[in-house]
């Protein structure tokens, strides 16, 4: 709590809660609703990637997922929106540790393409799952929002909801890496058999950051395609946004606290930039590609380990 | 005396490779036991059979009473036993300091982050490396990972190090000084055994010494006993008397 990065957490964290509810400006806060959405996948994701050095493709799932579990919880049994977030990422990290017990066996492209594998397999069961709408989806009624007091009112509390989420995400980045559990699953990023040989009980440390990686975002898709009261498995399980989230964590600086988000943040601009303009608006992936190669070719620690490698002082206290 | 690393028996094929047969060997507490032989008799395979890197065939490893045949190397390192790598392993990204605390927190005392930097400063300091902490472990030279290597085994607080090569590839400066260091270290009470190439080194600290060729026990005693056992010399420069058959007969 001492420690000034905290603080500059929580600054942020009320920037995104205030500032477009002071200006009434709802595309502005569709935009950082979008941006928060981003950050809170490539935080988590830096979970795995960034601290324990392994590349989850299929990162996606998790959000789908909870989706899912959210919008079925509430569009068939009228559970209320936070119970049935809450359900949604309980349920969905206990997957994701049986899982990772499984597939965190592989290492390097095998587990990265391991994770390709569960994303498509589970988005072929639930587009043949009839419960769930099979490949037409869940559509929500208007009166799903009538817990929340409408659907104007429903809108600001997901958005303020995300912000909590997003929250946190840093908040958790921040705490593991300040902690024991962090410090061994650097350890099995950078060094997986000398990690053991020190003590690290690597198979058990990746299962459950696995499986904590898991939890935040599947409630961010709950708040999600509950916001968008649709969901379908096409829209869930997008392998492209899994990838364009492992590019904002490349892209901020994967293993510190805030470059995945700064990531997220850069490249929702971008992104917002490109779709909007006439010449790119169909290239979005093409220069999301290309930056991905620039960045693990030349700025391999992302903007903020550019920052850390050019003013060393900075390590202190932008974590 | 109970021993404190007792092996019996210890088996390990790869393919058809005998890598170690039939090899028995104790380390007593507080005592340094070198082990040495030829390029290839099977002495690193002999580590990474004792700290679980492979499961033996057969076999069996006690250490301090416990049976810790074929456990998982974090398993191991929890009993107290540590490793030095003979190819440097650090954790490149790392500080020294964060380097020697995963040692710390994961070792014999499980030691919580705030009591781990303690120990860790302490076991870096031990090594000399006491005025690199915040350096990056990438950044070292050979000598400085060496010792890092050493200094993060030593954090765990071990009861018993495995030290394998720790001098190769140091100049004859840092070998004197690592010397120095492992005498310390086993005047701190911790027991060594060690896997060495350099004979100047391993004669004067080895309490006993045993000798492995292609996977086998061939030979165990003092240094002295060692170094003038005809078995050995063989086993090292070939048989001496076919040496000077083939000078007679040129």
């Amino acid at each position: 709590m001492r420690r000034p990065f905290f603080w500059l957490i929580a600054l942020i964290t009320i920037l995104l809660a205030v500032v477009p509810y002071v200006t009434d400006d709802v595309q502005l806060r569709e935009s950082l609703l979008l941006a928060c959405v981003y950050i809170i996948l490539a935080s988590n994701l830096n979970l795995m990637i960034g601290y324990a050095g392994y590349v989850n493709f299929g990162n996606i799932v998790f959000f789908g997922l909870g989706g899912y579990i959210c919008i079925y919880l509430v569009d068939t049994l009228h559970v209320h929106i936070v119970i049935a977030v809450l359900v949604a990422g309980i349920a969905v990290s206990a997957l994701a540790l049986l899982f990772g017990l499984g597939i965190l066996r592989l290492r390097g492209a095998f587990f990265a393409l391991a994770t390709i594998g569960v994303n498509e397999a589970i988005k072929q069961l639930v587009a043949n799952f009839e419960p769930w709408g099979g490949a037409t989806g869940i559509y929500l009624s208007l009166d799903a929002y009538g817990q929340l007091g409408g659907p104007m009112q429903a809108l600001w509390t997901t958005y303020l909801l995300i912000v909590l989420l997003t929250a946190a995400s840093l908040f958790l980045s921040f705490f593991i890496k300040n902690s024991k559990f962090g410090l061994g699953l650097i350890a099995i990023g950078q060094n997986e058999d000398a990690a053991a040989v020190l003590g690290v009980p690597t198979a058990h440390y990746k299962a459950i950051a696995y499986s904590i990686s898991a939890f935040l975002p599947a409630m961010a898709g709950g708040l999600y395609f509950f916001k968008s009261g649709i969901i379908e498995p096409g829209g869930a399980f997008n392998l492209s946004l899994s990838i364009e989230a492992i590019v904002m964590v490349m892209l901020g600086g994967q293993g510190t606290v805030i470059g995945p988000a700064v990531g997220a943040f850069v490249y929702e601009e971008i992104r917002g930039l490109l779709l909007t303009s006439e010449t790119f608006s169909h290239f979005q992936l093409v220069i999301a590609g290309a930056l991905l190669l620039l960045i693990v070719l030349f700025v391999p620690g992302g903007l903020i380990g550019y920052v850390h490698r050019r003013w060393p002082k900075t390590r202190r206290w932008l974590e | 005396m109970t021993a404190l690393l007792e092996v019996t028996n210890l088996s390990k094929r790869f393919g058809g490779l005998q890598a170690v047969q039939d090899l028995s060997l104790t380390v007593n507490a507080g005592e340094i036991v070198g082990l040495i032989g030829p390029n290839g008799a099977g002495k690193s395979t002999v580590f990474n059979l004792i700290n679980g890197v492979y499961p033996p065939d057969t076999g069996q490893v006690i250490f301090t009473g416990h049976d810790i045949t074929g456990k998982q190397p974090h398993i191991v390192a929890r009993h107290g036993l540590a490793r030095a790598h003979q190819i440097v392993q650090p954790l490149t990204r790392l500080t020294v300091l964060e380097n020697c605390t995963v040692g710390a927190c994961f070792g014999r005392e499980n030691l919580p982050l705030a009591q781990a930097h303690d120990v860790a400063r302490e076991a870096a300091s031990t090594v000399g490396l006491g005025d690199r902490l915040g350096a990056l472990a990438g950044t070292l030279t050979t000598g400085g990972k060496k010792k890092l290597e050493l200094a993060r085994a030593l954090a765990a607080r071990p009861l018993l190090l495995l030290l394998d090569e720790v001098l190769a590839g140091l100049n004859p400066t840092e070998t004197e000084g690592m010397i120095e260091i492992v005498r310390k270290i086993q005047q701190s009470g911790v027991a060594i055994l060690m896997i060495e190439h350099i004979m100047r080194a391993i004669m004067s600290l080895s309490d006993r010494i045993v000798v492995l060729n292609v996977g086998r026990w061939l030979a165990e005693g003092s240094p002295q006993q060692v170094a003038s056992d005809p078995e050995v010399i063989t086993a090292y420069l070939g048989d001496t008397a076919l040496i000077n058959n083939l000078e007679e007969r040129a």
